[in-house]
């Protein structure tokens, strides 16, 4: 029997990963009390690395281990996305847990593991892997969402997170058991040809619809989307952005890939299915932010919203809606992040939105910052978040779901009221916040604000750059 | 030289200049606004006197690729419609940082930053020649003006901004889908995507796209004109906006939605705007007269003045919509007169506020002896309100019901007793004011208007009689684009009809579904 093919080419973004992840476990059995931060500093060093080497294999195309990993650009997009997202939620998590008495050490590895099971979601082409690394990924965020043990809040959002990740992950294995009967598969591209071929219709599709289920609930999307505000709410605060920005990434990662690689035979059963999906989505995401007075149950059905916009690319993925999704990805990537570093520093305060009131007169950056982000979220041009809506909206409208579109323009309008209460808050009132900005949180503040400004008002390179890295699927 | 793009973004680079200076020093920083609010003026002033009469089409056109991909560029460019309400633009943001210089006392920096980046937004929305483009700066007036009626403005300021924001977001957000819809029937049509107006205005739409295109951009500025009955978030933004807030939203935010009609809606969609234009016209002209009755009973100063907005942009909505030269001049002649009388009403108002604090016209009363200069100058805004033959008000409404009357008779006649009825509401809160017996004793002590009060309503004065006097070197630089707008709007009208083999002018039975 033939050993498997191994590029180790092919690997070297997951065994960076890997070895951070594992450098800063053992690491952590060295280091003691108030030492902690050094281990924040090492994930960062490890995921520049992630980042420097992702960018030497941008022209590299491989596929390994007997057509389960793949090395393409839609790869190398998502590795350089994690690496990124990742290196902030570190720089976040040294600034939160700076203030806070109790220090976890586990805490940066399992970030870091979590965060490898990211980029083998968005490698991999096979449905039997992409459950592992969404398990991989799972266990480590259930595990950093309930770890401040002695807050009731933690337990119970780490508590439903499990609960119904555990039932969501169920869903995706019976969707691959559906396919895999179907077509005697799990490999996604022989998997397409399969159903070219033409197959038991029955199985397949109760295989997608139970796929779609168990992406759902990664996703947060309406109606799987319970677990989110208790889950935002209950973690630490730079887990809640890390949630909200990368493990929906590596939801849409794994589904983009699902989609227009093995499933692409039938979409004309599952767009449809997708665009209720998002439309639903958005509504009820943007309708349950309204009355919120908790900040991060806000910023949680904000992204429940955007889940739902998001998922306006997916349903209209041939017509520009996959380059569009990447680039909104990105572009919520840094208005979120972005948004909940101001909350970081606001200290426990800044969880609720009282907290916020008179922010934008006494430290004017902190508030012009919050600014930016909150208007970029509603979609306000010149900023990130107008132009990546402008480009799924614009799929949209090519795809043919006009009515869509419009939905998603009366959602902007919608999420403007709660967006314009944070801002009501910080100009309009009085107040007597307190803030501490240190050196990471600075930086992230600067990054998110800057990004959020320069993708806005000079979209046209970086959405060629999703453009690329989106054909790498077809 | 780029004289466009240095009047767009000269109010925006003052902005961060402004940020950067310490907010201790006040008076260096209204100093510095002010300075920098004459940098577009003076340009402005120069792309005047460059401008060649004669022409109809775009002068001083830029244009660079922005997201080519997509057909979006940046192209700017001036014609007879934009051009005074450029110079509009920037004459009246000087004067509102004048005005403000004792009414804003507190964060006066970021209201001087915030009013300069608004400029940046209005400037660029009347230059913009690409729908991408243009939406951008629309949406970039919005988040300045929030700010400025939320933080600094009275007593429901919340309440008004927030409604300010929704109303207006709500309109302009169907629009952008309409935009894209838009660039996509011009892809499916030539093959590539566009955003640029000039080529959109060639692209032919069946019927029924121009219906549900047109209902979208109409909805989106008539929000912001207001037209009856989307009129109900301008009473609250004014009233409560500070004084210089409501000079910009009066002046210059309101003919955003009529110049947008003028501009886009119209032109784009001319079968559909020639099927609406009379229902547009009635809605123009029951603002005219709802506005002016409402006006009649308010016992505050500021609600006066705003509903009297109403009816006055009435009369621009029904002047659009009459489709002739001679009612468009006057619509584009009366959103001048307007920006200059009302925009002096707001100044006149917010003077009697900041010595009063209160705008009730109850509280005064017999003004005239005690402050007989405020008194003459509101007396000559009053009379430019009311469209006195000689001042700029007349000009304006004349043209308009000269053209109206071919068009649109009974309206017309309709529209003409507005005109009755606003010289009604405007003499007697004159008189109430300023003549009878001093009923309130605080308001003998009085100061009357001081020299940077002078200053600032003085340059209004002069322009309302030189606009009232000697209209022609105004008309002679619209005319050309406005035949250009009708000629555009007539020929595309005729090469959809033979398409379409029924009557533009009949109403079948509505078989307009989402296509």
């Amino acid at each position: 029997m033939n050993a498997p093919d191994l590029s180790w080419t092919a690997l070297l973004p997951l065994l960076v990963a890997l070895g951070t992840a594992l450098t800063v476990l053992l690491a952590d059995l060295w280091s003691e009390g108030p030492d902690r931060e050094s281990l924040g500093w090492l994930g960062v060093v490890g995921l520049s690395v992630l980042g420097a080497v992702s960018l030497l294999l941008w022209n590299r195309h491989e596929l390994t281990i007997a057509g389960t990993l793949a090395l393409d650009r839609f790869a190398v997009f998502f590795d350089l996305f994690f690496a990124f997202s990742g290196v902030f939620a570190l720089l976040l998590s040294m600034a939160f847990f700076e203030k806070q008495v109790q220090q976890v050490g586990e805490f940066y590895a399992l970030l870091l593991f979590s965060l490898f099971g990211m980029l083998a979601i968005a490698a991999t082409t096979d449905l039997i892997t992409i459950f592992l690394s969404l398990e991989i990924l799972s266990l480590a965020a259930y595990v950093l969402t309930g770890i401040r043990r002695d807050d009731p809040r933690a337990t119970e959002g780490a508590l439903k997170y499990f609960v119904v990740g555990a039932f969501a992950t169920g869903f995706l294995l019976l969707g691959v058991a559906c396919l895999y009967g179907a077509t005697g598969t799990t490999l996604l591209a022989p998997l397409a040809e399969a159903l070219r071929s033409g197959t038991s219709r029955a199985l397949v599709l109760s295989g997608v619809a139970f796929l779609l289920v168990g992406f759902g609930f990664k996703l947060a999307a309406v109606p799987f989307h319970l677990w989110a505000p208790d889950a935002y709410e209950g973690a630490p605060t730079p887990v809640t952005a890390w949630m909200a920005v990368a493990v929906k990434a590596a939801a849409l990662a794994g589904l983009l890939r699902v989609l227009s690689t093995a499933l692409d035979p039938l979409a004309a059963d599952w767009k449809p299915l997708v665009a209720g999906l998002a439309a639903v989505t958005m509504t009820v995401g943007n309708f349950l932010a309204l009355g919120q007075t908790n900040v991060k149950r806000l910023l949680a059905y904000s992204s429940i919203a955007h889940a739902g916009y998001l998922l306006v690319g997916v349903a209209a993925l041939e017509s520009g809606g996959g380059s569009a999704l990447l680039f909104h990805l990105v572009a919520y990537a840094l208005m979120n992040l972005g948004a909940f570093a101001v909350v970081v520093a606001l200290g426990e305060r800044g969880e609720v939105l009282a907290g916020f009131e008179g922010v934008g007169f006494r430290y004017p950056l902190l508030g012009a910052a919050m600014s930016l982000f909150l208007l970029s979220l509603a979609g306000i041009p010149p900023l990130a978040g107008f132009a990546g809506k402008f480009y799924l909206f614009a799929a949209a409208v090519r795809a043919d779901y006009v009515g869509l579109a419009v939905l998603g323009a009366l959602n902007s309008v919608l999420s403007m009221y709660y967006y314009a209460g944070v801002l009501v808050r910080m100009y309009m009132r009085e107040g007597e916040p307190e803030a501490e900005i240190g050196g990471p949180l600075a930086v992230t503040l600067w990054v998110m604000g800057l990004g959020t400004l320069l993708l806005g008002v000079f979209p046209a390179a970086f959405h060629r750059f999703a453009e690329l890295c989106f054909s790498a699927l077809g | 030289m780029p004289w466009l793009t240095a009047i767009v973004f000269s109010p925006l680079a003052g902005a961060l200049v402004l940020g950067t200076l310490p907010r201790s020093n006040e008076d260096a920083i209204r100093r510095s606004a002010f300075v920098f609010s004459l940098v577009p003026l003076v340009l402005c002033l120069a792309v005047a006197w460059l401008f060649e009469p004669g022409r109809p089409d775009m002068q001083f056109s830029e244009r660079a690729a922005w997201i080519p991909s997509f057909g979006i560029s940046y192209h700017l460019g001036v014609d007879g419609l934009s051009l005074f309400l450029l110079l509009l633009t920037a004459f009246l943001t000087p004067l509102v940082v004048l005005a403000s210089w004792s009414e804003i006392r507190t964060r006066v920096k970021e209201f001087h930053v915030l009013v300069l980046l608004l400029e940046t937004g209005m400037l660029g929305t009347f230059l913009a020649l690409d729908l991408f483009l243009f939406y951008v700066f629309w949406e970039l007036m919005l988040v300045p003006m929030y700010l400025l009626i939320g933080v600094w403005g009275g007593p429901r300021r919340v309440y008004a901004a927030v409604k300010f924001v929704l109303y207006t977001m709500a309109g302009s957000l169907l629009m952008l889908v309409a935009i894209l819809y838009l660039a996509w029937a011009q892809a499916r049509a030539a093959g590539e995507p566009s955003f640029d107006l000039l080529r959109l205005y060639e692209l032919a739409l069946s019927p029924a796209e121009q219906r549900w295109l047109f209902a979208a951009f109409a909805l989106a500025f008539a929000i912001k004109v207001p037209v009856f009955p989307l009129h109900t978030w301008l009473p609250d933004a004014h009233v409560e906006a500070p004084t210089g807030g409501s000079v910009i939203l009066a002046g210059v935010l309101l003919k955003m939605g009529t110049y947008g009609l003028l501009r886009f809606a119209l032109p784009l969609f001319p079968l559909a705007s020639t099927e609406a234009a009379p229902y547009l016209a009635l809605l123009g002209t029951v603002g005219i007269v709802y506005g002016a009755l409402v006006a009649m009973v308010q016992p505050d100063l500021k609600k006066l003045v705003a509903y009297s907005s109403v009816s006055h942009l009435g009369f621009v909505v029904l002047g659009l919509c009459s489709f002739n030269a001679q009612a468009t001049a006057g619509a584009v002649y009366q959103m001048l007169g307007h920006g200059l009388s009302t925009g002096a009403l707001f100044l006149l108002v917010g003077v009697l506020y900041e010595r009063r604090h209160t705008r009730q016209i109850a509280d005064f009363g017999g003004l005239w002896k005690v402050v007989p200069v405020y008194a003459s100058f509101l007396l000559v805004i009053t009379l430019a309100s009311v469209g006195l033959p000689g001042l700029n008000g007349f000009v304006g409404e004349f043209l308009i019901l000269l053209g109206a009357f071919a068009e649109h008779r009974v309206l017309a006649v309709l529209a003409t007793s507005g005109v009755v009825l606003g010289a009604a509401y405007m003499l007697w809160m004159y008189q109430r004011v300023a003549f009878g017996p001093i009923s309130h004793p605080e308001n003998r002590e009085l100061r009357d208007l001081t020299k940077r009060e002078l200053a600032t309503l003085a340059p209004i004065l002069l322009l309302c009689f030189a606009l009232g006097v000697y209209p022609a070197p105004l008309l002679e630089r619209m005319g050309p684009s406005i035949e250009l707008h009708l000629t555009r709007m007539r020929d595309k009208v005729e090469r959809t009809l033979p398409h379409a083999p029924r009557p533009a002018t009949e109403h079948e039975p509505s078989s307009v579904g989402p296509s």
